[in-house]
């Protein structure tokens, strides 16, 4: 987290303040995050965080409800050939840190005082579960099943958590860490190039070259 | 045989009374047991330009329930950026929206900027606030022909094809790209405008002004449209925002609410001067008229930036490689379709480690069960024309 070099922040004084007086105690930790104000509640708190987001933030536009998964990503393989263009071994949190694997994330902001707020919240791994935003936010039902097909977390309350994009017999957490990506299990990241270590810069200061080795890369795609 | 003349008249029978009793007790029987009917819509049809599908409960005409059916074209963007260095998302992520593909690029590159502390320089700033607004342009003409035919009026379709294609002449000419330019560059854009862009952008924006008046007098101006679009599907303010609708639809129901205006300020909208325009019905018509006004809005915003537009370079100075370095942010623009949004989680590497991407008509389509409820069958197809989504953008 590159919390020392304090990211310019344009957050409305006014909702941090309107947070703190809200949630207090349920709040673990805040960080103003560029134009973003991100707040990590307690588990136990996350409905709540959307009800005094619906009226005390005078928040009533429900933009998403996601899931994060910090594991890094396995390697296949050895380290000639990761699957991944190269990322942490070990696990870290992101900005308001974190306790486990998985944390919840949405994000609501007002038509009326153009602000936003991120919630997050911890789940447990074995068993991710937080309560519902469907009565708050109705709009929340197909993203709490996307998060629970895609991350496997339940919503207590959610009507009907059942398959949004996948067919009904899929099995797994597709965006899950742990999940591979079959298309780079069975041939490595074509990006591989790129993990070199990085060539002197030069004299003219093109820019261009560097962006079409990336680009180059991309092999295939679809139509 | 003539087709003019009176008819001949139709042979008698003799009928059992009793037998037709009979028959008017199983007429009655059907008539009291209207037993719900399935409808199932696509995943084909033409009013969901893609492969959405909608399975409908129907009380003869009216609608009971209806339950859209996604996933069709779901790509998995998510879990492939995090297969993908930075540069090679963008590629990824022009597919998302494909007839604003330049727009999608925009907040993912600015949210790969802003973490790595750069800048695009201010001409490549302009070039990309002109190319958003003409994909906008593009979008949002081809809506006004094809909400016209969706509803039975064929011409204007013919109109809409054809000035899409002015400004889809234009993106290529600057990108090299119809529909994928993959324009964009982590700290500027790939090239300059070509020699006489500009001036022919010109007279490609006093056509477009001149076909939004035709569009005005032709369809919004049409009393047939206007019957079958007043009062259709209409969206409450509240509801809409608490289902996440946004964009024209959100407008269209009478919030004031554009991030081009009160977002975080992003590439030069603020320099610019602009109206966001609304309307207070919330119905189809709204969002037809809404869109016809931003179209206009467009082409002068476009007309602006033209006058302005800086002379220097268009590429800042970036490591040959780019790494990202560690850390999260939220990125939202004004698309045409609506909100969208990056949550890119970077861990300091060469690709991004997270990336939630929030696409407009993910959310605009989830408000179908809700509003498509007691309405009738043929208003349904007003109402998934004026919502106006794209299957890519549902999907991801």
């Amino acid at each position: 987290m590159a919390a020392d070099e304090a990211p310019r922040s344009t957050v409305d004084p006014e909702l941090v303040e309107r947070v703190a007086a809200a949630l207090g105690d349920d709040v673990v930790e805040a960080a103003e995050n560029y134009a973003d104000y991100v707040v990590r509640v307690k588990p136990e708190a996350w409905k709540r965080a959307a009800e005094v987001a619906e009226t005390e933030l005078e928040c009533d536009f429900l933009s998403f409800v996601s899931g994060l998964d910090w594991k890094p990503t396995p390697r296949e393989g050895d380290d000639k050939a990761p699957s991944a263009p190269v990322q942490p071994q070990e696990m870290t949190p992101g900005v308001t840190g974190g306790t486990g694997r998985f944390q919840v994330f949405g994000h609501v902001q007002s038509t009326r005082r153009g602000w936003g707020v991120t919630f997050k919240a911890d789940v447990e791994e074995d068993h991710p579960a937080v309560e519902s935003w469907i009565g708050i936010y109705p709009g929340a039902d197909w993203h709490e099943r996307e998060a629970w097909e895609m991350y496997g977390i339940e919503f207590s309350g959610h009507p009907g958590l059942r398959h949004l994009y996948l067919p009904t017999e899929f099995e797994g957490h597709p965006l899950r860490k742990d999940f591979p990506l079959l298309a780079r299990a069975v041939k490595p990241w074509p990006g591989l190039v790129d993990v070199e270590d990085m060539p002197p810069e030069p004299e003219d200061g093109s820019a261009e070259d560097g962006e079409s080795e990336g680009s180059g890369a991309e092999e295939g795609g679809e139509s | 045989m003539s087709t003019t003349g009176p008819r001949a008249p139709l042979p008698e029978v003799e009928v059992d009374p009793a037998a037709m009793r009979h028959l008017a007790e199983a007429q009655m029987n059907l008539e009291l047991d209207t037993g719900d009917m399935i409808l199932n819509i696509g995943p084909q049809h033409p009013a969901t330009h893609g492969t959405l599908r909608l399975v409908a409960r129907l009380d003869g005409e009216r609608v009971i329930s209806a339950d859209p059916v996604i996933g069709y074209m779901h790509r998995g963007y998510e879990k492939l950026t995090e297969f993908r260095s930075y540069p090679q998302v963008t590629t990824l992520i022009n597919r998302i929206d494909w007839l604003s593909s330049f727009a999608n690029e925009v907040p993912f590159v600015s949210a790969a900027e802003q973490l790595m502390d750069i800048e695009a320089p201010p001409r490549a700033q302009y070039i990309r606030t002109i190319l958003t607004e003409l994909s906008r342009i593009a979008t949002f003409i081809l809506f006004l022909g094809e909400m016209g035919l969706q509803v039975g009026a064929l011409t204007p379709a013919f109109y809409g094809f054809r000035d899409r294609e002015y400004v889809l002449n234009l993106i290529e000419g600057a990108t090299g790209g119809r529909f994928h330019p993959n324009f964009n560059r982590i700290g500027g854009l790939k090239d300059d405008l070509p020699w006489g862009w500009v001036a022919e952008t010109r007279t490609v924006m006093a056509k477009i002004l001149e076909s939004c008046d035709d569009f005005e007098d032709l369809v919004a101006g049409n009393e047939i449209f206007q019957t079958r679009a007043k009062g259709i599907g209409i969206i409450p303010p509240d509801v809409g925002s608490a289902y996440g609708v946004s964009g024209s639809n959100l407008r269209a129901s009478g919030v004031d609410w554009d991030l081009r205006r009160d977002g975080p300020p992003y590439l030069v909208y603020p320099e610019l001067d602009f109206k966001v325009w609304t309307h207070g019905d919330g119905d189809s018509f709204a969002r037809y008229w809404v869109r016809l006004q931003e179209t206009r809005e467009s082409a002068l915003m476009v007309l602006q930036m033209l006058d302005r537009i800086p002379e220097g370079p268009v590429m800042t100075k970036v490591p040959r490689i780019i790494k990202v370095p560690e850390g999260e942010i939220w990125v939202e623009t004004e698309n045409p379709l609506g909100q969208m949004g990056y949550y890119v989680v970077s861990k300091g590497a060469l690709g991004p480690f997270r990336t939630k991407i929030r696409s407009a008509s993910f959310s605009n389509v989830s408000i179908l069960p809700w509003l498509l409820r007691g309405t009738y069958v043929p208003d349904l197809v007003t109402i998934l024309a004026s919502l106006y989504f794209i299957l890519g953008d549902i999907d991801r």
